[in-house]
């Protein structure tokens, strides 16, 4: 595979960047007065981690996850059973949730993937419910009450345990981006290309479509409970419905969807975009208000401009190399 | 404790039930199944159906099945156009797929938020004459507000059985899913034959909601957790087959019925579900495909 150094350098420290900006900015506290802007932020990168980690699967490979909000809560509650169990720290909840949500991934993929794709997007959005209701019959995560979860009320050098909170979840969309950008550029991701272009020519040419599925919701599925992992300290307290809310679901549709979905950009501007918007429309309007932004935005790009705001910038400017796809699909 | 009598009444409540789940299901038989557009909001346009019934039974006193029929054609006409904006936008350009599908999730959430800022999330139910009363038949309770929906439910089921088996536009319908380019060759446009069929889907579900409101209480996100009794249904019926539908119906309102009385009714949404996977996982052709 070729690379030139200077196009991977590029993104490394962009990335570089953003951290030290992060540490910059949670440690010398300079929005000092408000800490919901941390709150909001943390959305914000969560809505990264989600979008990137659906993208996996419904951008480069075409599959359709409906199921984003049964991943990210299935990786919430697989830190809050840690935590019962052992008051485990979150540096170890991010990755046992990780594991959880691959297995779990995998398994969906592995019941699933042989059918059409329709049937696997119906699939998933059947097991966000399965699993809705299991987590609402089982009482040692809460069940239908839900649970509380005691955070500490500060952490070391980031001050506030939002602000930290805040600052693992950046490093966290960090990750989720660079996989998914590793991904695309990689072998395998040209196999997902070719499975979503056409999935049987790829079967005839030799892709080995049943593994590279998996690899896919395997992936994905990572990536969507690490992003949930510490919403349960976030919040403070949890219970299904907000945990399994459809709004997860949407969003992670919805910001590859306007953004672009073939490219590791797209997600990232949608989410950054549609979750920005959004954060600002729920303190200055209203909260319906806003979802039903989503909504008429999510129907109005699929419509009018499928390829997102990437493909809008593709057609008006032809842009630097460097965060381009290698293969302009 | 497992009584007979339990048993029976679990039955017959599931049976009934079933026949509703059926007719539920027939708009998504018909769409997903015949004419391959995986409607996925299907089911908020039934809450949608309830919520026209439930507006204008609270506001003039309507019967709620009355008001079901009258709008079937408004329905029809908003599938037809709903048709017509899928098929330009997407179907046309080969990429129904990815995109047609995210299209749906977002009509179903705007119907869904809409709904939420227009009545809240407040459980809403209708009030008819029928609803309420029991019939006894040996010691089986049979409630009214479940038999007058079963029966609505059946006749509305023989009804588009009829028309899809006995008009030619209906054996039309049929025909554009298993060889579009032959029904082509017959001299009928197979868009406006899609148009007809999906109207005739969203139609159904402006009578099913008027059934679902008078069976139980709706509230805006409740279209959610059909999505799963109708795909498991539409699904387990063999796709397209609409005899198929009918029992693939009866089936999982036992199923659920058995479940939620002798498990606990929370567990009750997860039958659909958990059929519906196992369906997929192992008999992806359903009990009637071919």
């Amino acid at each position: 595979m070729r690379m030139p150094a200077l196009k991977l350098s590029a993104f490394w420290i962009c990335a570089a960047v953003v951290v030290l900006l992060g540490i910059a900015v949670t440690i010398f506290d300079v929005f000092a007065i408000n800490t919901f802007i941390y709150f909001a932020a943390y959305v914000v990168l969560q809505y990264v981690v989600l979008a990137t980690a659906w993208n996996i699967m419904g951008g480069y490979m075409g599959y359709v996850n409906f199921g984003t909000a049964g991943f990210f809560a299935v990786g919430a509650y697989a830190s809050v059973a840690l935590y019962n169990l052992i008051q485990a720290p979150l540096a170890l909840m991010i990755p046992f949730s990780g594991v959880v949500c691959a297995l779990l991934g995998l398994a969906m993929g592995y019941l699933t993937l042989r059918l059409r794709g329709v049937f696997f997007a119906i699939a998933t959005l059947a097991m966000a419910i399965v699993l809705e209701t299991m987590i609402l019959n089982w009482d040692y995560v809460g069940g239908a009450t839900g649970a509380y979860i005691l955070r500490e009320r500060e952490m070391a050098p980031f001050g506030d345990y939002v602000e930290f909170l805040f600052f693992v979840m950046l490093l966290l969309a960090i990750f989720a981006v660079a996989v998914a950008r590793w991904l695309e550029r990689s072998k395998t991701g040209r196999g997902f290309g070719a499975i979503r272009d056409d999935e049987v020519a790829a079967e005839c040419a030799g892709v080995p479509t049943l593994r590279l599925k998996l690899i896919a919701t395997t992936v994905s599925g990572f990536l969507m409970g690490v992003a949930g992992a510490p919403f349960a300290l976030y919040v403070g307290f949890i219970e299904p419905s907000s945990a399994f809310n459809l709004i997860y679901a949407v969003n992670a549709i919805a910001m590859p969807m306007i953004g672009g979905a073939t490219t590791w950009l797209g997600p990232l501007i949608g989410a950054l975009l549609l979750g920005t918007v959004q954060q600002v429309a729920t303190v200055t309007i209203s909260s319906e208000l806003n979802l039903l932004i989503v909504g008429v935005v999510l129907v109005f790009f699929v419509i009018v401009a499928p390829e997102g705001i990437v493909g809008l910038l593709r057609k008006w400017w032809r842009p630097r190399k460097w965060w381009r796809p290698r293969n302009d699909r | 404790m497992f009584t007979i009598d339990l048993l029976l009444n679990a039955l017959v409540a599931g049976v009934l039930l079933g026949g509703f789940y059926a007719a539920v299901s027939l708009g998504l038989t018909v769409s997903f199944g015949q004419l391959n557009i995986v409607n996925i909001a299907h089911p908020a346009f039934i809450i949608l159906g309830s919520y026209i019934a439930y507006m204008c039974n609270s506001l003039w006193g309507l019967d709620p099945i009355l008001v079901g029929i009258i709008f079937i054609p408004v329905f029809f006409l908003i599938g037809a156009g709903a048709y017509r904006l899928y098929y330009e936008s997407f179907e046309r350009k080969d990429d129904e797929a990815l995109r047609g599908l995210a299209f749906f999730f977002g009509v179903m959430f705007i119907i869904e938020v809409g709904l939420i800022m227009v009545y809240g999330v407040d459980f809403r139910s209708v009030q008819a004459s029928y609803i309420g009363q029991n019939l006894r038949v040996g010691g089986v309770g049979v409630p009214t507000r479940m038999l007058v929906p079963f029966c609505v439910a059946v006749a509305m089921f023989s009804a588009v059985y009829l028309y899809m088996s006995r008009t030619f536009n209906g054996r039309a319908i049929k025909a554009v899913a298993q060889d579009r380019l032959a029904l082509q060759l017959m001299a009928a446009d197979p868009v406006k034959i899609k148009q007809l069929g999906f109207g005739i889907s969203i139609g159904t579900a402006a009578l099913a909601g008027a059934l679902l409101i008078i069976i139980i209480p709706v509230e805006p996100s409740v279209g959610r957790l059909y999505i799963g009794q109708v795909f498991a249904i539409a699904v387990l019926a063999g796709l397209g087959s609409i005899p198929g539908t009918l029992v693939a119906g009866i089936v999982l309102g036992i199923a659920e019925s058995l479940v939620s009385t002798f498990f606990g009714p929370s567990w009750a949404p997860a039958v659909a579900f958990g059929i519906l996977l196992l369906a997929l996982a192992f008999r992806p052709q359903g009990l009637f495909g071919r």
